[in-house]
């Protein structure tokens, strides 16, 4: 049985009352210890940060050139914190209870209060480390809205927010390398985890320039390796993105959690043709300036600024008039996937909505600018003029990507947007303790499951992933490690060590000896589709049973067909890819599994068969509130293990943006 | 916008790993529109190469959205290639017509040895970061985020020096292959606030020590590195970064008479 290890109390002494009585590992015995840490992004990097400050030896691993590379370095938008400093009504409850509602109801509470709980301290930690972050000129920090939420909190760098808060990580990384306390192994992939008497003892990595599989030994094992997004072949994950440490240590026991919890994000660049490799984000935090819309007339095929405002349909303000264009991502998603799909989409290939910008460049910051500088009777031209100062210091450098990938100015005409595969709400199972069900494997960021539900809020992935980097992993390792200090550094001469190095390198010999016809990419791209069409923002109970079969097929036909160039003892970043897609093909099957087992809609998980009169989710509390955490037992085998979610505090209802 | 297909033939390095040489290859790629992307060329010839049973190109990228810093093409003789402020991921083939000929190689610098194709070994960039690209400052003692107003001005020229994403392109336009635009925009970054205060000295000091140490070439002042970064670093950080460096070895020369 999977215990979550939810500390006794009143939800809001629970995380104070846990520190001030977990066990404590003391100073000495910490340089005996020895952490591996996997991925660097914000989650990996202030955690092997954090943890080297404190004295652990930790290693740690990142498959790019360098851990500053890490996928969390391309979030735009920004980062939340209870702060407060707007004077609007935000708390440490309302951050909490927005998180809760945004991801309707299938999270835990005392996970997602302590995230409330410690943002604040996030933003004053990434302060002093000098993070740039975006001020108002009496030199205070600024603050904007996202999605799902009436007040604003969310602290910002232009449109670099990710980058920014991930150089304030990497740098402390780099202290703690340079102090000797952190060795960093980059071009280094997970292969796999090590176990020992039933805990995680170290890993097994692949050396990507030169082919060779190295093992390392470590107390505890720590994979913040991000999310899955990149099973769908196309979305705004990073090419390397992969699930392969956080599948590989599936396969060594640790439940997945809610595999099906795919957020599809409302505003990316449409697609373009079938060269496609990636998607692009247009951050959230243009729905606080842009608006959404779509002709009143179906196939209209006049050009954006040829439809007067009349003929204009704004779907999001009419429909939802409370929260109108900033309401949730899942919300956002599903409408313009109904508006498209009843004949009114734009573009080429009608796939596509418009982000507007133009009434608030004129009417917000136009006209304030106007005042500003004591301008009477401004005409539109010089309001347009005035307004794009301010939305290019806001914005700027994602207007300037939006241009070079399509060519065309979004100052002068509407953004064409498509909803597209973005984050994983589901990921590896953990406790309280941010522990899997393995002993001694600990999991943190997008790759754990815990704190977003069925839907993540916009500024959440990078507050979800220094929390748990800065301020929760230096407390409940430790409270893990207590136990481990007189356990002796075990030598990889180890059998286990031996063992799984052995069993690694027989698969990785077993892909490269198929020699088949057909590219791994061209896997990866069917296997994308099967993903998108059948479990992506509606799935159905049909779809989904073919989708597994089809998943199964095309699996078998991987194993038989694929061709992988070049050698094993090599960089080879072919068979890099080749072993990340394999990894995808059975994560594609529990998926839908997953989305088939839950017979009812939640945040991002869409089934067709429920849903209210005007197409929003309908949930049902007294079948699925639990947390689907599902163990591996064989070959296309799994078992379902419900943790069930007592809400104490907030009331579950039916989600309301209107 | 108009779109168009084009046919083109590409001269690219190829390069076994760092021990050995390398040489151009030549090949051709068809029918590529004008709305990919640079890398998705490459991506379409990679296909074409392996099904043709022959070794892909090896390059690095991750992001693809211009800010991992990861690509690293030098194209026709400019690092990331044609267009201004631009990396070679957001690099589109619009900026080429039918016909064309492109060459790409990899970065060139003593400092960045080749370790396959067009993928070269930045790593000395991290260890000038060790070297002192941080405010030391421990995790859980920090005061309140608005405890300090930072004029806004300075925040903001901060943040446009910490923009930087060290793709190394700065190094590979400049005859020297000094890594000084890179270098200055951190000291900048921190020397501009006042958490950057404390160490503000020993880090422009400790910084340029390391980079020497790297191998990296002195500055020619002809601001090539400018011209080329796809973050467009202002070339005035290294002006900045030359101040720093002359208060602090003034300082540390007053402290040792």
């Amino acid at each position: 049985m999977l215990d979550s290890k939810i500390p006794a109390g009143k939800l809001e002494d629970k995380w104070t009352d846990y520190k001030g009585h977990c066990k404590l590992v003391n100073p000495a015995n910490k340089r005996k210890l020895e952490v591996i840490v996997i991925g660097t992004g914000l989650a990996g990097a202030s955690a092997a940060a954090a943890l080297g400050e404190q004295g652990y030896q930790v290693k740690a691993f990142c498959f790019q050139d360098s851990p500053r590379r890490a996928h969390s370095i391309a979030a735009q938008g920004g980062i939340n914190a209870a702060k407060n400093y707007q004077n609007d009504g935000d708390s440490v409850f309302r951050l909490f209870y927005d998180t809760i509602k945004g991801g309707d109801y299938r999270a835990r509470e005392a996970n997602v209060h302590r995230l409330a709980e410690v943002s604040v301290n996030i933003i004053d930690q990434c302060v002093a480390q000098g993070v740039p972050f975006a001020r108002e000129y009496g030199g205070l920090l600024n603050n904007r809205s996202f999605g799902g939420v009436q007040v604003k909190r969310t602290f910002y760098a232009a449109g670099q927010t990710g980058q920014q808060l991930l150089i304030g990580a990497y740098q402390a990384l780099e202290r703690q390398v340079a102090l000797g306390n952190v060795k960093m192994y980059n071009r280094h992939e997970m292969q796999d985890v090590v176990m020992i008497d039933g805990k995680a003892r170290g890993i097994i990595a692949r050396n990507l320039i030169n082919g060779q599989l190295e093992r390392f030994f470590g107390h505890a094992v720590i994979l913040a390796s991000g999310g899955y997004g990149n099973v769908f072949y196309l979305s705004t994950n990073a090419m390397g993105s992969n699930v392969t440490a956080a599948w590989r240590a599936h396969k060594k026991g640790a439940h997945f959690a809610n595999p099906c919890f795919t957020q599809i994000h409302p505003t990316c660049i449409p697609v373009s043709g079938d060269h496609q490799s990636k998607l692009t984000l247009m951050s959230e935090s243009l729905r606080n300036d842009g608006r959404i819309w779509v002709p009143k007339k179906q196939n209209d095929s006049r050009k954006a600024n040829e439809i007067p405002e009349e003929e204009r349909d704004y779907y999001l303000e009419r429909r939802y008039p409370a929260f109108g264009n900033l309401v949730p991502r899942d919300v956002a998603s599903r409408a313009a996937k109904e508006r498209c799909d009843a004949g009114y989409g734009v573009g080429t290939t009608k796939q596509a909505v418009y982000l507007d910008f133009k009434y608030n460049l004129i009417n917000k910051y136009g006209k304030a600018e106007a005042n500003k500088h004591g301008i009477q009777n401004p005409d539109t031209e010089t309001l347009i003029r005035l307004g794009k100062e301010v939305v290019k210091e806001e914005y700027g450098n994602l207007f300037d990507m939006y241009e070079k990938i399509t060519g065309e100015n979004p100052y002068e005409v509407p953004m064409r947007i498509y909803p597209a595969v973005h984050y994983t709400m589901g990921g590896l199972w953990v406790d309280y303790d941010l522990m899997t069900s393995v002993k001694g494997l600990f999991c943190l960021g997008e790759a754990n499951f815990s704190d977003h539900g069925a839907n993540r809020l916009g500024a959440s992935a990078l507050m979800q992933g220094l929390a748990d980097g800065y301020f929760v992993i230096p407390y409940t390792l430790g409270n893990y490690l207590a136990d481990e200090i007189s356990v002796k550094p075990i030598p990889t001469t180890d059998r286990a060590f031996v063992e799984t190095e052995a069993k690694v390198n027989e698969r990785i010999n077993r892909l490269m000896s198929i020699q088949g016809t057909q590219t791994v990419e061209s896997f990866h791209k069917r296997l994308g589709k099967i993903m998108w069409d059948k479990c992506g923002m509606a799935r159905n109970e049909q779809g989904l049973k073919e989708a597994i079969q089809e998943i199964r097929d095309l699996r078998a036909d991987f194993w038989k067909n694929v061709r992988i160039p070049g050698g094993i003892h090599e960089m080879n970043p072919e068979l890099d890819k080749a072993s990340r897609v394999a990894d995808f093909l059975e994560l594609g099957e529990l998926m839908c599994m997953d989305a088939l087992e839950r017979n009812e809609s939640c945040g991002g998980h869409f089934r067709e068969e429920s849903q209210t009169p005007d197409g929003e989710a309908l949930r049902h509390d007294d079948q699925y509130m639990y947390v689907s955490a599902w163990k591996l037992n064989g070959e296309h085998s799994w078992e379902l293990e419900k943790e069930p979610l007592n809400y104490e505090v907030i009331k579950p209802t039916q989600r309301n943006y209107k | 916008m108009e779109h168009y297909n084009m046919n083109l033939t590409l001269k690219v390095w190829k390069q076994k790993n760092a021990e050995t040489g390398g040489k151009f290859e030549t090949y051709k790629v068809s029918n590529i529109s004008s709305e990919m992307s640079f890398l998705e060329m490459f991506d379409v010839l990679n296909e074409q190469l392996i099904r043709e049973g022959k070794e892909p190109i090896a390059f690095d990228h991750d992001c693809r959205e211009g800010i991992c810093g990861m690509c690293s093409m030098y194209i026709n003789g400019r690092p990331h290639g044609p267009w201004h402020g631009t990396t070679t991921c957001q690099l589109h083939m619009r900026a080429f017509k039918d016909g064309d000929t492109i060459v790409v190689e990899p970065w060139r610098a003593n400092a960045f040895p080749v370790v396959k194709d067009l993928i070269v070994d930045r790593s000395a960039f991290d260890r000038i970061i060790q070297a002192g690209g941080y405010v030391s400052v421990n995790t859980g003692n920090a005061q309140d985020g608005n405890s300090i107003p930072i004029p806004k001005e300075n925040a903001d020229k901060a943040f446009a020096a910490a923009a930087c994403i060290g793709c190394g392109a700065c190094v590979a336009a400049c005859k020297n292959s000094s890594a000084l635009l890179f270098l200055s925009a951190k000291v900048s970054h921190l020397a501009l606030l006042p958490q950057g205060e404390a160490e503000r000295k020993e880090r422009a000091l400790n910084m340029i020590a390391q980079m020497d140490k790297e191998g990296f070439g002195s500055c020619t002042n002809t601001g090539a590195c400018e011209a080329v970064c796809p973050k467009e670093i202002e070339i005035t950080n290294i002006a900045r970064l030359n101040r720093e460096y002359v208060a602090a070895g003034w300082a540390s020369d007053t402290k040792k008479h």
